[in-house]
């Protein structure tokens, strides 16, 4: 039993190269004149320029907060390097234009920049440091109208896009981390899903943090019209380094009348060694608003970073909305986790359902903080939470605090949690039928977290199972 | 904003309380707790542990201490409240003792009850003991303001290996003559070793007029020993009601608490205790029944700190009207509390579409080898039940109230002592039902 779980919970990092390419990146330092510089950098127009510069004036007013459950040194804002681009990427054409270093390491990463992996079905925004490097299947995309692109185009080409939903469910003054990427944000993706098309492949984000001292803010806008459909995933990974990363992402999500999204994340950054040394911080803020009919699922397998501080969110605004959250945390080594949801019901028979899975060994210390809140208007709202926590080792922790508010009386809802370690009888009796002790872990742990990974795209669920360090037997999964 | 409420009017008088001649451990006490409380204040929505339940209201009314004065109390609404005559009883009116209207000398040995004036010299290690060692003045502004005041209260003291089975009754009653008074008494329990006692806190509110209890109890429960701690809050409409119990247990110790709450404007009880010894448990019920503008808030903390121990939790609230509900239940477990068995369970009830509810069951676990569940759910009756019901030949009025009473009463149904769980259910059934008669 032991040696499956060392082996989950101390695999070496497999994504922790750097690739040695070479990049333009601003001093550390963080002033008006570095938001003038990136807005100038990426040709913004003056509308945005205004928005960043509002955001940072507000962000000089706030201050970082620290209710989350997770200690770590205050971090110098200055010391960060706000902006790093790879060097020979400025006008791509076409993806044969990338520099082949770069691609080599999206291949290292198992990321297709390439159309021969056509096959995969796949379509790719990747985000190297602060700049996206290519999208793929852009013109398929486009003979359905979809528009898909790094953030910095969408600004060129669709401003108006752009400038009707930027803000509009995460605003600049939102929290502090929000504030500071709407100031310095400097790529990231879009999606335009136009009305009643289903978006034929899966759309892809894949974020990489390359240079030292650099932090990295994307933010992703996705907008679903009516009546259309599209799963987005996302994947990130940083190289090892000694030092703490920060990572502060802002992602938006419009659901319009009776659209659909899915998105989902499997998020492995580099989350330092056993003694707590570097690892990213992962400060993200994650939102989505649902209007009539609609409905948008956040997946996300969490298995990266020192400190993982999220709370991937819907807002159920239109009648009949419906939100989703499921979740498997994983907190190992000096690995502090910090995320649930908030689902919060305007409409009328709102329904939200929230599944978190928590696994924490080692020092790992796992927090689950979600919020249901039914507001009065809120007739007929339904929620149902699980939250669930496995404890492997006697020095990591796993907590749970709900909060539950509820002012309507025709709400129904529902909260259970459980924590438990993997029973020595739940052994016994796989061994018994002829399994080995790690095979039975194993299937324990599996199946512990099936409700999760059934939720992902095939891709994503096959390396989220992997990433557990976990070989399912069979066909499962 | 700030999380702390400066309240200059209460200050004022803490220091007043503070600087009054009263025997020299009540004194030392005083000063500390008028010491915390400049420095602690009184707790604002910013403050994590009171982010549903505002004190600022309590905060702008400028009580006055109580003055004791029993002139418009009858004989006839006391005895109501009494549960049982017979019951070795400590009365309390307008925040003073009434040794008039108390009776403890039906007492049997090895157990002493005595208010808490009286006990700074009978039982002076006892008190010495228990001040503030459950819960001290720094704990938050309530404990501090309680400590400034010290001088009402009693003291309960239940020697090793006596097993007594008649209840102690500690009856606090405000009339109109309490108007704008507060009073802030603090109970000390000691069971020790092997010990097995019942004590019973009435609150009783005889007035509709505003006025302030701050109600601090510190129970040490020793090696096993039980101690069964039954709360029945029923203050006036208009009263403000603060309440902190906190426990600290021995090895193979059992503390039951069962905590009813219907009066008050607003009330707050924090019930904690600390499961200190290899082998305990404890067992925190309650019944949380509001309407009109109400406001009932309870918070639990039961803190796992030795191994194979128990907890088990019930609570439920039945809110109408414009009231509102706030449960937050804390199970934490160390480190060592392994094989630690802890299972919460909060229901809510809601039965007017304008009273709200906020829930906060929490688990904190540094432990691997635990069984930790909680669960909470918010509805409004079961529209299955209430179908088959009338489908049975009940009409919707009379199965709506079984239904409601039955929610209520099965948690009523822990409560071992049968007075008591006569007394709640009829309560229940009255406030429910129209109903005027309760069988068995």
């Amino acid at each position: 039993m032991s040696a499956t779980i060392d082996q989950l919970v101390n695999r070496e990092y497999q994504y922790g190269f750097s690739t040695d390419i070479e990049s333009e990146t601003l001093p550390p330092g963080l002033s008006e004149d570095t938001v003038r510089f990136i807005s100038a950098k990426k040709q913004e127009p003056e509308w945005l320029l205004e928005w960043r510069l509002k955001a940072f004036r507000r962000w000089l007013t706030m201050t970082e907060p620290h209710w989350p459950n997770v200690t770590y040194e205050p971090i110098d804002y200055q010391s960060v390097s706000y902006y790093s681009e790879p060097k020979s990427t400025k006008p791509i054409g076409s993806l044969d234009e990338i520099d082949p270093k770069l691609l080599e390491m999206y291949s290292k990463l198992g990321i297709s920049l390439n159309e021969q992996k056509r096959l995969s079905g796949v379509a790719v925004d990747a985000v190297f440091d602060s700049v996206s490097v290519g999208t793929t299947f852009r013109e398929e995309l486009a003979k359905e109208g979809i528009i898909f692109c790094s953030f910095g185009e969408a600004v060129r080409e669709h401003p108006d896009l752009v400038k009707q939903y930027l803000g509009s469910v995460v605003p600049y003054s939102d929290n502090y981390f929000a504030a500071l990427n709407s100031a310095v944000f400097s790529d990231g993706s879009f999606c335009y899903i136009p009305k009643g098309v289903r978006c034929p492949l899966e759309l892809s984000t894949y974020f990489r943090i390359n240079q030292s001292n650099t932090g990295q803010f994307e933010r992703t806008l996705i907008v679903a019209d009516e009546g259309s459909y599209v799963s987005y995933l996302e994947g990130c990974t940083a190289p090892k380094r000694d030092t703490n990363q920060l990572h502060a992402a802002v992602v938006e999500i419009i659901a319009l009348d009776n659209a659909t999204v899915k998105y989902s994340t499997v998020q492995n950054w580099y989350a330092g060694d056993e003694n707590g040394l570097g690892g990213i911080y992962n400060f993200v803020t994650k939102r989505g608003k649902a209007m009539t009919n609609a409905k948008i699922s956040w997946t996300q397998v969490e298995t990266g970073s020192a400190i993982t501080w999220k709370y991937p969110s819907v807002i159920l605004q239109g009648d009949n909305s419906v939100g989703e959250f499921y979740s498997v945390a994983v907190a190992s080594k000096m690995q502090q986790a910090d995320t649930g949801t908030k689902m919060i019901h305007i409409g009328r028979n709102t329904k939200s359902n929230i599944v978190s899975k928590g696994i924490s060994a080692m020092k790992g210390q796992n927090s689950y903080r979600g919020k249901v809140h039914i507001l009065p208007k809120a007739e007929g709202a339904r929620n149902y939470t699980q939250c669930d926590s496995m404890l492997v080792g006697n020095e990591c922790g796993a907590h749970t605090f709900p909060y539950i508010e509820v002012q309507n009386n025709s709400a129904i809802l529902e909260h259970e949690a459980s924590t438990s370690k993997i029973g020595e009888d739940q052994i016994f009796y796989l061994k018994q039928r002829g399994l080995d002790a790690e095979q039975a872990v194993s299937m324990i742990v599996s199946g512990f977290c099936k409700e999760v990974f059934k939720e992902l795209p095939m891709e994503f669920a096959l390396e989220a199972q992997q990433l557990l360090g976990i070989t399912l037997e069979g066909s499962v999964g | 904003m700030s999380t702390t409420l400066s309240a200059p009017a209460l200050l004022e008088q803490a220091n007043h309380a503070a600087a009054a001649d009263v025997p020299a451990v009540l004194r030392a006490a005083r000063a500390e707790g008028a010491e915390q409380f400049a420095a602690l204040g009184l707790p604002t929505t910013k403050n994590e542990d009171w982010h549903y339940t505002s004190v600022s209201s309590l905060a702008a009314i400028p009580f006055a201490p109580m003055t004791g004065d029993d002139s418009d109390l009858s004989p006839d609404a006391l005895a109501e409240h009494r549960l049982d005559a017979s019951w070795p009883t400590l009365v309390f009116v307008n925040g003073v003792y009434q040794p008039s209207l108390s009776d403890t000398s039906a007492l049997p040995a090895g157990i002493r009850v005595l208010p808490l004036g009286d006990a700074v010299s009978a039982l002076g290690d006892t008190v010495s003991r228990l001040l503030g060692s459950t819960a001290p003045a720094s704990r938050d502004g309530f404990t501090a303001l309680n400590a400034s005041f010290l001088g009402e209260g009693a003291v309960v003291h239940v020697a090793k290996e006596m097993v007594i089975d008649t209840p102690v009754h500690l009856l606090y009653v405000t009339t109109d003559a309490g108007a704008n008074g507060m009073h802030h008494p603090r109970v000390l329990m000691l069971a020790e070793r092997h010990a097995k006692a019942t004590v019973v806190e009435s609150w009783v509110g005889l007035t509709e007029q505003p006025y302030f209890t701050n109600a601090v109890a510190e129970v040490v429960v020793e090696d096993g020993a039980t101690l069964t701690h039954l709360k029945v809050q029923r203050e006036g409409r208009g009263a403000f009601h603060v309440a902190t119990i906190e426990a600290t247990q021995g090895r193979d110790s059992h503390y039951v608490s069962f905590c009813f709450t219907t009066g008050g404007a607003l009330s707050r009880s924090t019930i904690s205790t600390l499961l200190n010894g290899a082998g305990c448990g404890t067992t925190l019920n309650g019944l949380t029944m509001l309407d009109g503008a109400q406001h009932g808030d309870v918070q639990t903390r039961i803190e796992h700190a030795q191994p194979q121990c128990f907890s088990r939790e019930i609570y439920k609230s039945i809110l109408d009207e414009h009231s509102h509900g706030v449960f937050n239940g804390k199970v934490y477990v160390h480190p060592i509390a392994q094989q630690t068995d802890g299972k919460q369970t909060n229901n809510t009830l809601l039965l007017s579409k304008t009273a709200q509810v906020d829930a906060k069951p929490q688990l904190e676990i540094f432990a691997d080898d635990v069984k930790c569940t909680h669960g909470a759910t918010v509805g409004q009756i079961d529209q299955t039940a209430l179908f088959y019901m009338k489908s049975r030949g009940v009409d919707a009025d009379t199965a709506r109230q079984l239904l409601t009473y039955a929610f209520a009463a099965d948690v009523l149904e822990t409560i071992e002592n049968e007075t008591v769980r006569d007394a709640l259910e009829l309560v229940t059934l009255h406030r429910f039902t129209s109903l005027a008669t309760v069988t068995g």
